[in-house]
């Protein structure tokens, strides 16, 4: 070759140049390292043996399969079925007992309440919120009044069969609208809510509360009972304590007896396993207010 | 030239790694350090005795901490999350131990360094004790400088096969101890060995052993003093920590030159008194002239210290041409000074000030180390809970962490909140227990009166107490209630 007649001895490294210049730069002829070379050589043959045993050639679908048949959806499935595997005595063990008896044995208790965190922040916080603190017209889970019962069981009923939801089993109360219904007028439903209000002592008109006590007894204890404390096998609030699901302020006490409420949730059971509907139960029951 | 009527050979020996001559594009010239006998290199000797015996044993010192903690005196347990130093437990969050005693390790090399040079990389670096190591190795098979260059010299047959294979195995054998030692560290050492031995241990231990036999072998016996050149970024740093008065080898040129051979019975007016023998060259495992003055490829090892004094010693002369010395002391020698040693100068004063200070402070927090620790985490969402006889509910995470190995029972309390009702989710507030050396979650609920509660935010402690030590941890936090 031409360029082969530019080649010289450089006497600095004792190496020869490969007989390329460029602008008076001379490029020296050092071979790669061997070990270079060897560890180059020894990529390719792996590359070829990777290619043949594992998913290489992309296709207009898929790709090779590769002789191992090994997938990345296949290795996330095997990973998540020893999760499971792992937790089928567990999983067992709740299934078996009663959420009060699970509730008493610690295992299971951090079984479910960790368990229970995840599936609540999957289906449940759209509603309740993330830290199940509710807001007008779904409950705080955090404190201790329950409509339908703060008992693990209680809980574990209204997850699983919903309140006036479609199932057969729902929980179901009627608060009517005692305004729509023509039962009650403006004033009488004005000075009922300002009784209501007394009954917290957060009434401000002495007079219009007790001209509401009559109309209260006439229309509302069957369900409230005497004392407006609530009865849970109805789902009828306390009207006695500090909490109020639709708001504290008279305007939406009015509003509730006049146009009634008539909040749903939804029946969890057929959509989510027992187990993890029992984790459920068990996590809201922990949260604080349980009873 | 009659070499027979010297005194003292010249060595054909070239100082191949000397700044000026090295460059980048060549190969390697091997160097074939000759041996040394002296002071230096006994104490050298001796160092690597210490340092090997310490890395080769410290994984078998037995240390009894009780019945629930590991009884291995050095036991890096990677999976238990704990760190075991003799009596120093150190768990993942007290990794700024290990930051101090770095810090530590890093100025008191400063100081090294600022008052005699290269000590750390001369004598007690692995780099330097495998090297060395190795060496002995290859001078025990192949015999010392001058057996070895002819052996090179030599076609590629028997004896010489023979001899590299040995001197390979016996290299490839320190490679895997060493490797071998490293892995005791991580585990129980005598539960691991058996496993080793019969073949049942985890993989990662032979990988590790793999691996550290592999760096050991090609850093300490193939690649040698090109660590120390091209590798390791120290010899450009240490530069920043010598000044004019830092002790180090040197070639005391006032007294050395100008050099020349010495033939018996010359006289040494108007000359030096080096003699040119490159005895000093010879020795050197830098392949460098020490004569050349202080240069980055020098590791102090002071083998060409030892070298210098047999000469001077067999044409009695004073031994010490080359010595720990440095360029302050020839200029003074120059000036008809007397030679100084300064080992008290500001740059010293402030690295042992900064030893001494961080060494009070780790002392310090080692010593008031609490047993107890206590992190409180409150909710965040919902900031609080109205419940339904009107008092206010803030919940809280509480994690207790016990260091000690022994089950402890504390107790509870809440400082800064009036009639506070205090209780724990699936735990008793009057029993509540961490196991040993563990680390306990709870969920506190702290209620307080709709009346008591009067701000937003209301500052409180939150103490927990080991019932028997009554040693005490404390969290400050606060009690959210409506605006």
């Amino acid at each position: 070759m031409a360029a082969n007649d530019n080649r010289h001895h450089d006497d600095v490294t004792g190496t020869d140049t490969t007989g390329h210049e460029w602008d008076g730069i001379r490029e020296l002829d050092t071979p790669l390292p061997r070990w270079w070379l060897w560890v180059f050589y020894a990529t390719i043959v792996w590359a070829l043996g990777y290619a043949i045993a594992m998913p290489a050639v992309p296709l207009i679908s898929s790709a090779t399969p590769g002789v191992l048949g090994f997938t990345e959806r296949g290795r996330v499935a095997a990973e998540l079925k020893a999760v499971e595997e792992s937790r089928a005595g567990l999983r067992a063990r709740l299934a078996a007992a009663s959420p009060s008896a699970a509730r008493a044995d610690s295992e299971l208790l951090a079984f479910a309440q960790a368990g229970g965190r995840s599936a609540f922040a999957v289906n449940c916080s759209q509603c309740h919120g993330s830290g199940a603190e509710g807001r007008p017209g779904y409950p705080n889970l955090n404190d201790d009044d329950w409509l339908w019962g703060g008992t693990p069981e209680a809980i574990h009923d209204s997850i699983r069969f919903g309140i006036r939801s479609e199932h057969d089993e729902a929980r179901s109360g009627d608060m009517p609208g005692f305004l729509t219904d023509e039962v009650l007028g403006r004033g009488q439903i004005d000075a009922v809510a300002e009784y209501v209000l007394s009954l917290s002592e957060g009434s401000t008109d002495a007079t219009l509360a007790a001209a509401g006590k009559p109309l209260f007894a006439e229309h509302c204890t069957a369900c409230h009972g005497d004392a407006g404390t609530g009865n849970k096998e109805l789902g009828a609030p306390n009207l006695a304590d500090a909490i109020w699901l639709h708001g504290a302020d008279k305007a939406a006490l009015a509003r509730t007896i006049a146009r009634g409420r008539k909040g749903v949730m939804p029946a969890w059971e057929g959509r989510l396993d027992e187990v993890t509907i029992k984790q459920l139960a068990l996590y809201i029951h922990t949260l604080g207010g349980g009873e | 030239m009659d070499a027979k009527a010297k005194e003292v050979e010249t060595l054909d020996v070239a100082p191949v790694n000397r700044g000026d001559q090295r460059s980048l594009y060549a190969k390697r010239k091997k160097i074939h350090p000759k041996r040394a006998r002296g002071a230096f290199r006994g104490l050298k000797w001796g160092i690597m005795a210490a340092t090997l015996a310490i890395y080769y044993l410290a994984p078998w010192l037995r240390w009894d901490r009780g019945p629930n903690a590991p009884d291995q005196a050095f036991l890096l347990d990677l999976p238990g999350r704990r760190f075991y130093f003799l009596f120093i437990e150190i768990w993942p969050q007290e990794v700024y131990y290990i930051t101090g005693l770095l810090i530590l390790a890093a100025v008191g090399l400063f100081l090294a360094t600022s008052l005699v040079g290269r000590a750390w990389c001369g004598y007690a670096c692995p780099q330097t004790v495998w090297t060395d190591l190795f060496i002995a190795v290859e001078r025990l098979v192949e015999g010392d400088r001058s057996a070895r260059i002819r052996l090179d010299r030599q076609p590629w047959r028997g004896a010489k096969l023979a001899k590299k294979l040995v001197k390979h195995l016996l290299w490839l054998a320190i490679a895997v101890l060493t490797g071998g030692a490293w892995v005791f560290y991580f585990a129980d050492a005598p539960t691991l060995l058996g496993q080793l031995v019969v073949g049942e241990a985890p993989a990662v231990s032979y990988l590790f052993i793999a691996l550290m036999a592999f760096t050991t072998y090609m850093l300490g016996a193939i690649a040698r003093e090109q660590v120390c050149i091209y590798m390791c970024p120290w010899p450009r740093i240490q530069a920043a920590m010598q000044d004019e008065e830092t002790f180090t080898v040197t070639y005391r040129s006032d007294r050395g030159e100008p050099r020349g051979p010495y033939r018996k019975g010359d006289g040494f007016e108007g000359r030096g008194h080096c003699v040119d023998c490159r005895q000093c060259v010879a020795v050197c495992p830098m392949g460098i002239d020490i004569r050349d003055g202080p240069q980055l490829e020098c590791i102090s090892c002071a083998l060409c210290i030892d070298a210098c004094n047999e000469v001077m010693g067999r044409i009695d002369l004073p031994k010490g041409l080359i010595a720990y010395d440095n360029g302050a002391n020839i200029q003074r020698r120059d000036a008809g000074e007397a030679t100084r040693f300064r080992p008290v100068r500001a740059r010293t004063i402030f690295y042992a000030v900064v030893l001494v200070l961080v060494g009070a402070v780790m002392l310090t927090t080692l010593a008031t180390r609490a047993t107890v620790e206590l992190n409180v985490q409150a909710d965040r969402n919902p900031l609080f809970t109205r419940l339904s006889d009107g008092s206010i509910r803030n919940a809280y995470t509480l994690k207790i962490l016990n260091k000690r190995p022994a089950a402890v029972v504390f107790d509870l309390e809440i400082e800064g909140l009036e009639g506070v009702d205090i209780d724990l989710v699936g735990a008793d507030v009057s029993n509540i227990a961490v196991p040993a050396d563990r680390l306990g979650s709870f969920r506190l609920l702290l209620t307080v009166p709709a009346a008591a509660v009067r701000d937003a935010r209301t500052p409180l402690v939150i103490r927990v107490t080991d019932r028997e030590s009554r040693e005490a941890a404390t969290s400050d936090s606060q009690f959210r209630g409506p605006e």
